[in-house]
């Protein structure tokens, strides 16, 4: 008894912890000017709502056409190239959304080759054709597309995977068609995973700023930092924030919602050896293009145009880059460590502790996943900055004077800030791998005197190795992907890939920027594919 | 009582040696939206000259400044370094700067890019001229700021985002000249003539008239200094293709804006930290700064780069340049209600 109320009390203190930056978000909103609201009101609003629906709504359709086929194919069928498409699919999760955009922009753009070529070849000139501009809303939402799919086909597959082919054989055995066995049996039992895989797609949709801002898409992020900054109203920019967070949270009620009393436990035994499905012909090349097609656009086009770039025309600080990838590295892997332990401990005390102030915490502190990283880091700030001022009260009390910023100007920031805004990655995996667990498991493991500890160590973990590896991953990339946030809490010469980058190109210097871009992705293809191998073979 | 006070205090200190390991008092430190490539090369060769060892943190010029003003009297920072005006008028305002009384300062630096009370001082200054192309622009065609509204214009203008500051400076000063109307008048007329929605950066617009999806544009001369600059041929065609203009030579004389530096208040180790300050006006500093980035230097007897000379040379606005920060609120609704985007 004694360590779940020990659970209790931490999941509430972390609950605090990571819901004070979204706190402080919304108390600064109280402040906010009729004037300037009424401004934003007769103005831009509009626009930034309808930009952030339909950026939403172009996303959301299109991660999943592009996931949730690949996924099935790549689990149920057999067809050349399965093998290596199967984790090559996961790649552009290491590809930044706004490094795949430079690199798009650079290829299509008016001024660019394809364009360029065209031009020359025919005489045109501007306005004598019609070219697709990448710099548009529907550039935005396919650049999202291309780096965001990979959520819904982690989740899929994984779901897809979990499936017993039992049910496969009784539908067929009943007369179902394989297509109609798919849609009756496969695809509504995996709907909740491939729900959340699209939410996490949107909520990092929402958070985007490098990418709309490139593209001059004007959109709720870009409002907020315009209002912020240009209009000099954090109050207002904070109202704005608030919006936003409404907004996801309806989001994530109605994800909630559509799933109610819906609970699928799968016990490990039964036995899942799949037959997998054999195409031909026709059918496997078409299941080979729709797979390859993916990974080529989202991945391997934009890291050829990134290495050519970084090859032939950028200049390389090979100790300059060492160093960075080195901090890159740690602070991702420390941050993802974090969160999914955090995340583990919330999970688990819902799982006992039933209360609705555990749920709530839950679903307040995943809040911040749709936050771009400035609100959250500005939010982060305010009580730590709070806190180390007390501390220099309580020195100078001592009779110690000048010892400065102690948490707020350090990695400690860095680390809070990265969980507040991951951890809804990290909990939404470990609860939906927790939840694959029978309840009767934790019954039968407490009527044979089993602690709540020695049931985690012994049952839930190992069965739950997968989604706890997946967490860590997504985790994992997604920090060594962010910028906003690194950019503002970071140290004294403290510098990250993401940053060299964001700073050469701002400085609009793309081909500078090459080197470090790649680099993120090179970085981020270590743990996508190590953790693929442990999910597959935990899973298999 | 004595015990537990001595215990709270190692551990605290073990903690601070843990946390702030490298932070020593007599360093220098620089907040900075200059970019590492723009700042560091200098900073270290001030700290080879004196001693004096600097650390430097680069970011966004408002983020950074939002955590200035959270860290308040504590801040590690002594100095804060911005590459628009607007920036260093709202640290101003904001009370966290400092005046500096310094006659190598304001000896090097002519007191219109300087603060009146001493609290900010320009480092370089940054012309955002017309830049067209050559073959389907005559420079007869171009005045002022202000003939860009007219409908000869329409779908021959790129520009980019009224996010970026360079613009909300320019509006500003435009909306001193003329005043509030008249600015929404001319902002209407010219978002009407824009040949796309904006989009990218200063760069993006050169090659984009150059490529003839539309005929001019505002950009900072030294985007296009260094394209004329580059390694690569493609670039320099980019350059080859355009002209510079400076407009409103006949009144108030074409838009500068600088980059610029301010003492906090909160700064610990001042007399270093205003040496540094002083190294940044200096006749090496200003060369470097004027022939790495191709910026004017603020100091009277450095001379521009080749580059820049080419660009010849133009009467500047002389509108007080803490009034462009004053009012880039206003730019920006003006803007948003132009629509402008």
């Amino acid at each position: 008894m004694n360590h779940t109320s020990t659970l209790k009390l931490t999941a509430l203190l972390i609950g605090v912890l990571l819901g004070l930056p979204i706190l402080s978000v919304i108390g600064q909103s109280l402040f906010a000017g009729v004037e300037s609201i009424s401004h934003l009101w007769n103005t831009v609003l509009s626009e930034y709502i309808s930009n952030s629906l339909m950026l939403m709504l172009g996303v959301a359709v299109g991660t999943l056409l592009i996931g949730v086929p690949t996924a099935w194919l790549t689990t149920m069928c057999k067809f050349p190239g399965r093998d290596w498409l199967n984790w090559a699919l996961l790649l552009p999760l290491a590809m930044p959304a706004y490094v795949i955009a430079y690199t798009y922009t650079g290829i299509l753009d008016y001024a660019g080759p394809i364009q360029s070529t065209l031009r020359e070849l025919t005489g045109w000139g501007y306005g004598d054709y019609h070219f697709w501009d990448v710099r548009s809303l529907s550039g935005a939402i396919l650049m999202l597309i291309l780096v965001l799919y990979p959520y819904v086909y982690l989740t899929a597959r994984a779901a897809f995977f979990e499936q017993s082919s039992l049910s496969m054989e009784v539908a067929k055995s009943l007369g179902y068609s394989t297509p109609k066995t798919w849609f009756k049996v496969a695809l509504p039992l995996a709907r909740p995973a491939i729900i959340a895989g699209v939410t996490l797609a949107l909520m990092e949709t929402l958070a985007d700023y490098g990418t709309v801002q490139y593209f001059g898409v004007s959109t709720f992020s870009t409002g907020i930092f315009r209002t912020f900054y240009g209009l000099g109203d954090p109050a207002s920019a904070a109202l704005l924030a608030t919006g936003l967070l409404t907004f996801v949270a309806a989001l994530i009620f109605v994800e909630r919602y559509s799933r109610r009393g819906i609970a699928y436990h799968q016990s490990k035994s039964t036995p899942r050896v799949r037959q997998l499905i054999e195409l031909r012909g026709f059918h496997a090349l078409m299941a080979t293009l729709a797979c390859a097609l993916p990974f080529l656009l989202g991945f391997m086009l934009p890291a050829l145009q990134l290495l050519f770039w970084s090859l032939f025309e950028a200049e390389l600080d090979w100790p300059q880059f060492i160093n960075l990838a080195w901090n890159t590295f740690y602070l991702a892997a420390l941050a993802a460590l974090i969160a999914v332990i955090l995340a583990f401990t919330l999970a688990y005390a819902q799982r006992f502790e039933k209360q609705r102030v555990l749920k709530l915490i839950g679903q307040f502190a995943g809040l911040g996943y749709a936050l771009p990283g400035t609100i959250i880091a500005i939010g982060v700030l305010t009580p730590l900055i709070w806190f180390d001022h007390q501390l220099i009260k309580l020195f100078n009390w001592f009779g110690i004077a000048n010892i400065g910023l102690l948490l707020s100007g350090t990695i400690v920031a860095l680390l809070i800030a990265y969980a507040v805004r991951f951890l809804a990655v990290a909990l939404g995996t470990v609860q939906a791998g927790l939840n694959q667990i029978s309840p009767s498991i934790d019954y039968a493991a407490k009527s044979l005197g089993r602690s709540t500890w020695t049931t985690l160590r012994l049952i839930h973990a190992p069965i739950m190795r997968s989604s706890l590896f997946t967490a860590l991953l997504i985790v994992f990339v997604d920090v060594l992907k962010e910028l906003p946030a690194t950019l503002m809490l970071r140290p004294f010469d403290f510098n990250t890939l993401a940053i060299r980058a964001y700073e050469l190109a701002t400085d609009e210097q793309l081909i500078a920027a090459a080197p470090p871009s790649l680099l993120i992705v090179v970085v981020g293809l270590i743990p996508v594919l190590l953790i693929n191998r442990a999910i597959t073979r935990s899973a298999s | 009582m004595m015990k537990v006070r001595k215990s709270v205090l190692a551990i605290s200190l073990l903690a601070i040696s843990m946390f702030k390991a490298g932070i020593v008092n007599a360093d220098v430190n620089v907040y900075s939206s200059r970019t590492e490539a723009l700042i560091k090369p200098l900073l270290d060769r001030f700290s080879a000259e004196t001693g004096v060892a600097v650390n430097l943190l680069t970011g966004k010029d408002d983020a950074l400044l939002t955590r200035l003003q959270m860290e308040g009297p504590a801040s590690p920072a002594d100095l804060f370094i911005t590459s628009d005006v607007a920036r260093l008028y709202r640290a101003k305002t904001a009370g966290i700067t400092e005046a500096v009384e310094s006659d190598v300062l304001n000896t090097a630096i002519a007191s219109q890019w300087r603060d009146a009370d001493n609290h900010w001082f320009g480092l370089t200054s940054r012309a955002r001229p017309i830049i067209y192309a050559k073959d389907r622009v005559k420079s007869a065609e171009l005045d002022r700021y202000e003939d860009l509204a007219d409908p000869k214009w329409k779908g021959r203008i790129c520009i980019r985002s009224s996010s970026n500051v360079y613009n909300q400076s320019l509006v500003s000063s435009a909306l001193i000249a003329n005043g509030e109307g008249a600015t929404l008048k001319w902002l209407n007329g010219l978002v009407a003539n824009f040949s796309r929605p904006p989009a990218g950066g200063d760069t993006d617009q050169l090659k984009a008239v150059a490529a003839g999806q539309c005929d001019l544009t505002l950009a900072n001369t030294y985007y296009l200094a260094r394209l004329a600059a580059s390694d690569k041929a493609e670039d320099r065609a980019v350059a080859a293709k355009l002209s510079v203009f400076w407009p409103n030579q006949s009144d108030r004389g074409a838009h500068f804006n600088i980059s610029g530096i301010a003492l906090t208040k909160s700064a610990k180790n001042q007399a270093d930290a205003v040496k540094l300050m002083e190294y940044l006006v200096s006749d090496a500093a200003q060369r470097w700064y004027a022939e790495v980035n191709n910026e004017y230097p603020i100091v009277a007897n450095v001379e521009a780069s080749e580059q820049l000379k080419s660009f010849g040379s133009a009467k500047a606005d002389s509108v007080s340049l803490y009034k462009l920060g004053e009012l880039n609120g206003n730019s920006l609704r003006l803007m948003d209600r132009a629509g402008w985007k």
